[in-house]
């Protein structure tokens, strides 16, 4: 019962959080956390399980986003449909890549996921009739309030936790790991290894579609350039998977809960700290700092990553004894 | 019908064929010696049989069934297992995570593939450093656990590759100990051993290769005794 006591304690705070809290903003902030953690564990699937690295998590999270805005724009039902089938839109996209793709291995494949986002960025600006190009899609948004967002985001969250977790437990999840460890022993042991990689592909690029129909939902607004991004979401997949820690159960949430934290630090230039600093003292470099550093959160997150891989190449998670030995000082347990 | 054939299997790389028309039978329940000299095509053939390598021509004939085009994961599945030369342990997994692996190609749910995986692991012996991560092992470690995942798969037929190469003397012992168990157990065995004394007290019959091509054939004493083996390993001077 023990080890269940820490995730039951953070999914209680999660479900009173919008009752404590009343502010948007932080809202905001939460159900960009959700997301991140259904995303960050689906690339955790496919890249940290099965080590079969994606640099092409957009690709699936914008299938899912068009997905949910097509079926608004064209059929004109509710794009609350495409949390159902945005998911499966993107296993549509990713199975016939990882059935071609699969059998590039290594960093061979991992460069054909960053062609698969290109592919699908440029696919969606250039059919306009359908996708309405750069014009992007733009729907009501369902509720005024954030709070119904932030609850299904938290279904969401929790449901792609579980599954996740529970796949992992079971026979799949052995394969996947065999795999990751050494695909030739793995076909060795009866492992249909191609098999077993689209599998986890298609679970990866399920729940990323779901996210990417949520986020359709949630903003209201999408465009290739937004949903198919390389670095504001297959990269920030990536980084949420190693900061947190690849291959480990929880990783995945402290990830998405240090990169959203660190982008909205920039992005609102220390929550205007250095605004406030640069007026109070009227210094001129704390001016222009204060102006630069709002675009610098790319900067902030290759230092992030540089840190984090020499000193935490296992992620917060992974290295997390290492963290409580330096900061209690305790003599590490051999 | 042998239990277990290969007929006249060639393989080239490019313009070198590393095996070149080799053919042999296995009994149900024998244990088959391959030796020969270095780069002669044992562990090539080993690999054609378990299918890394597609045969450029020949057979592979299992049970009365033609194997040779089958992928490597469904002859795991026929029952043919097989260890390798430059061992490939999963690394970041306990040793029981490894055979654990290998047993849930015989069993679905978690409870019996770790029944599975716990029965074959003290089996091996291995039941002391089960919760050791495969990587950390000392390579008579690793050779064993090769073994141990080999084994967790049923195999009614095993290929053991070089599993007592870079053992110490005790090892040796323990490591044939285990594979005469094996036997026991009922599994037909095709071995590739250079350490002779391995190879000539466990087999019932050698097979000798050099060049990719069958040079001798019979009881461990027949070929020792044979002229070709020992110039293949001696040189023609003692011959």
């Amino acid at each position: 019962m023990k080890k269940n006591l820490v995730p039951l304690i953070v999914l209680a705070v999660l479900a009173f959080f919008p009752l404590a809290v009343k502010d948007n903003y932080y809202m905001h902030l939460m159900i960009l956390f959700l997301m991140w953690v259904v995303i960050g564990s689906a690339w955790n699937l496919i890249a940290g399980y099965t080590g079969q690295v994606s640099f092409g998590d957009a690709a699936f999270f914008g299938s899912g986003a068009y997905a949910a805005g097509l079926l608004s724009v064209h059929l004109h039902i509710s794009a609350w449909w495409g949390l159902a089938l945005g998911g499966f839109a993107a296993v549509a996209v990713g199975l016939p890549f990882g059935w071609i793709c699969f059998r590039m291995r290594g960093a061979y494949f991992a460069l054909a996921t960053l062609a698969l986002n290109e592919v699908m960025r440029h696919s969606a600006a250039i059919a306009e009739g359908f996708t309405g190009g750069m014009v992007g899609i733009l729907i009501m948004p369902s509720f005024v309030s954030k709070v119904p967002y932030y609850y299904v985001a938290l279904g969401m969250a929790v449901a792609a936790v579980i599954s996740i977790q529970w796949i992992v437990h079971a026979k799949p999840g052995y394969y996947f790991v065999s795999i990751r460890e050494d695909q030739d022993a793995a076909e060795s042991l009866g492992i249909n290894t191609h098999y077993y990689k689209m599998l986890s592909l298609a679970i990866a690029a399920f729940w990323t579609g779901v996210a990417g129909s949520l986020y359709m939902n949630y903003m209201g607004f999408i465009d290739p350039d937004v949903v198919f991004s390389l670095h504001d979401i297959s990269i920030m997949a990536i980084l949420v998977g190693i900061v947190g820690g690849v291959g480990t159960v929880y990783g995945p949430m402290v990830g998405a809960f240090v990169m959203v934290t660190v982008q909205e630090l920039f992005r609102s230039g220390f929550f205007g700290l250095f605004k406030y600093l640069g007026n109070v003292t009227g210094s001129g470099t704390i001016v222009s700092i204060a102006e630069t550093i709002t675009g610098a959160h790319i900067l902030g997150f290759g230092i992030l990553v540089v840190v984090v891989i020499l000193v935490l190449p296992n992620g917060i998670v992974g290295d997390w004894p290492k963290i409580r030995n330096a900061v209690f000082r305790t003599k590490p347990a051999t | 019908m042998a239990y277990f054939q290969v007929e006249k299997l060639v393989k080239y790389f490019g313009g070198l064929a590393a095996v070149n028309g080799v053919s042999f039978q296995v009994e149900k329940g024998e244990i088959l010696g391959l030796i020969g000299p270095n780069g002669s095509g044992k562990t090539t053939t080993f690999n054609m049989i378990s299918a890394y390598h597609r045969p450029t021509s020949g057979r592979v004939i299992f049970k009365g069934q033609e194997i040779h085009r089958l992928p490597t994961h469904k002859i795991c599945r026929l029952g043919i297992g097989r260890t390798f030369q430059v061992v490939k342990p999963l690394g970041r997994m306990s040793v029981l995570d490894n055979v654990i692996a290998a047993a849930y190609s015989r069993v679905n749910s978690r409870r019996e593939a770790r029944d599975l995986a716990l029965e074959t692991v003290q089996f091996c012996g291995m039941t002391p450093v089960k919760d050791v991560l495969a990587k950390s092992l000392p390579i008579a470690g690793r050779k064993r656990l090769e073994i141990a995942r080999a084994m967790a798969t049923r195999p009614e037929l095993l290929l053991l590759d070089e599993t007592a190469a870079g053992l110490n003397p005790t090892e040796l012992l323990a490591a044939i100990d285990l594979i005469k168990k094996i036997r026991e157990n009922g599994t037909t065995i095709i071995i590739i051993e250079h350490i002779m004394h391995v190879i000539m007290t466990i087999s019932d019959r050698i097979h000798a290769i050099n060049f990719g091509q069958t040079i001798a054939e019979g009881t461990p004493k027949e070929v020792a005794a044979n002229k070709e083996v020992i110039e293949a390993y001696l040189g023609t001077d003692y011959a």
